[in-house]
């Protein structure tokens, strides 16, 4: 059934992703490669991995931006994204068949495999690109929140969290239950103000991004030289200058 | 967006049969055309095959065609699932239409005004539904707009009467009141699209690089790396760049193909008292006109952008 929950899901389990902390090491996006293509939507189908021209399904992306401020400071900030299992998520309605779906009570956006009939229209009406089509298979895939890993009680309890979340080394990557008010990740959101992508769509994002803190010596890095440029001859040393007289005769 | 030939297919075909029975069940109901049995079996005849070819062609660009029935599920949601099921729908009176035209004109029918107005306004709504299934999609503003919907339904209309116009000439039926209207409806499509090619000039998309990664508060927002080193599904299937690069060009093949060349021939046959030679030229108007709109739709497709090429090096959409 593609219509969405009726009242929405109340428990709206995402990630909170921390733009100051992540270092663009790619890790999550490898451990959840490793995790999903034995798991819920197996396999990650790759296609000519070691030729020319490889090209495979990934449910999570890491890309690097520089942002440039009014003061031509620029600063690097890697961005990872994966499915936001959005709130009014359009992927979900477009859906002919049913097979794309949102669970009422975690609110994971999933693909059921056996009525998928890989028209791709859902990757259309994704405005993040979270949707990964696999040629080999003929259907739809995306990230399932490891839906396989978060519920399951053959892993120890710390580790039922998703893969990207469990491995990332800096912290970066929070999860948790969204829907909640008081749960750590909420006020994690509520005290850094975290923000929606692409909020103008109006699709009500579930996972949420921190922005990078201010840089703390601003007032050092505002004081920095333009560009670089030779010492000036009077405001070079004793010795210097000695030489530079020595020389110019 | 990539613009995959199936669909291109499928949304001409169909968007031209459908235009083809409105105008013979509209044209028959009111009483504007002949009603002889010829006319219906190749008028009925043609626009059939463009619908099955269509339905048949959009399957194609499915992974797991064999699963294509299951798109009939969804209709409380989905524009696609609708547009397969009204389509379905739209072979009933149309069909019975048709049969009764072909085969029981000499008797009277109480129900057919009804079942006529059932099939045109089925034309109409299936049409109309895929039309949205290209509208209702937020992250592509060149198609997220009202002009898409009214395009569709005003060049079904205009291939249809192009089909028809041919199919009249060709049996020797035609009246300079069918040129005219063929004539009306194609000056409508033409300025439709030059307002709707205005439309997308002017109007990109709200989001930005910056709003995609929600830094553009922080300054402005440029991809330093991208995520991987190769081509992925996403770029391949909307970062189409190919039409952008020779627009204007396919924008003017569109122009003169799908419209002038169509309006000029369709006159110049009226002109031409050689039986041969103005069905050659009415044969030209359909093969200009076929072009014309495929260039059209290939276009429509093509140099639309989507959202998700902003977290690949684009600053907008």
């Amino acid at each position: 059934m593609t219509c969405l929950p009726q009242n929405g899901s109340k428990k709206k389990l995402g990630l909170v992703i921390d733009l100051d902390i992540c270092v663009g090491c790619h890790a999550c996006a490898v451990n959840c490669k490793e995790w999903n293509t034995g798991g819920h939507s197996a396999p990650l189908t790759d296609i000519d991995p070691y030729g020319a021209d490889p090209n495979g399904v990934w449910f999570n992306r890491i890309h690097s931006f520089e942002v440039v401020d009014d003061d031509n400071d620029s600063r690097t900030v890697h961005f990872p994204k994966s499915c936001l299992h959005c709130d009014d998520a359009p992927c979900v309605t477009v859906c002919p068949t049913g097979a794309s779906y949102k669970r009422e009570e975690d609110g994971i956006v999933l693909v059921d495999a056996d009525k998928c009939i890989g028209c791709k229209l859902c990757s259309w009406a994704c405005a993040y690109g979270a949707r990964e089509y696999d040629e080999d298979v003929g259907i739809m895939k995306k990230c399932t929140l490891c839906v396989d890993r978060i519920y399951n009680e053959n892993l120890p309890e710390a580790s039922r969290v998703p893969a990207c979340v469990s491995t990332c080394p800096v912290g970066a990557r929070s999860f948790g239950d969204l829907g909640d008010p008081n749960s750590d990740v909420s006020k994690l959101v509520a005290e850094r103000e975290g923000f929606d992508l692409m909020a103008e769509l109006d699709y009500k994002p579930t996972n949420k991004y921190l922005p990078p803190r201010p840089k703390q010596n601003e007032n050092t890095v505002s004081d920095k030289p333009v560009s670089l440029s030779p010492v000036e001859t009077e405001k070079a040393g004793l010795l210097a200058r000695w030489a530079d007289k020595v020389l110019s005769l | 967006m990539h613009p995959a030939k199936s669909v291109i297919l499928f949304t001409t075909a169909s968007g031209a049969g459908y235009g083809l029975l409105f105008l013979l069940i509209l044209g028959h109901m009111l009483g504007v055309i002949p009603t002889d049995q010829t006319l219906a079996l190749s008028g009925f005849g043609t626009a059939f095959i463009l619908i099955v070819l269509g339905l048949l062609s959009s399957t194609f660009h499915l992974g797991r065609p064999e699963r294509a029935w299951r798109a009939l599920t969804q209709w409380r949601s989905s524009w696609l699932s609708r547009e397969g099921i009204l389509a379905i729908v739209t072979f009933l009176p149309t069909g019975i239409y048709g049969l009764w035209w072909i085969f029981f004109s000499s008797s009277e029918f109480a129900l057919l005004p009804l079942i006529g107005s059932a099939a045109l306004l089925l034309c109409c709504a299936t049409v109309y539904c895929t039309s949205m299934i290209y509208a209702c999609l937020k992250p592509v503003a060149a198609w997220h707009n009202k002009f898409v919907p009214a395009g569709y339904l005003v060049l079904s209309l205009s291939t249809g009467a192009l089909l028809l116009n041919a199919i009249l000439h060709l049996q020797g039926k035609n009246d300079q009141l069918f040129d005219m209207l063929t004539i009306a409806l194609i000056i409508i499509a033409v300025v439709h699209k030059f307002y709707y090619w205005q439309y997308i000039n002017e109007n990109t998309a709200q989001s930005t690089v910056g709003s995609a990664t929600g830094l553009g508060s922080m300054g402005k927002v440029s991809l330093l790396e991208a995520a991987h080193t190769e081509a992925n599904y996403l770029m391949k299937e909307m970062g189409f760049k190919i039409a952008r690069k020779h627009r204007q060009k396919l924008r003017n093949i569109t122009f003169i193909f799908g419209f002038i060349f169509p309006i000029f021939l369709i006159s110049l046959s009226g002109m031409i008292s050689n039986a041969t030679l103005s069905n050659l030229t009415i044969i030209l108007s359909i093969l200009s006109g076929g072009l014309g709109i495929v260039t059209e739709r290939w276009l429509f497709f093509a140099e639309a952008k989507h959202t998700v090429s902003l977290y690949y090096g684009a600053e907008k959409v």
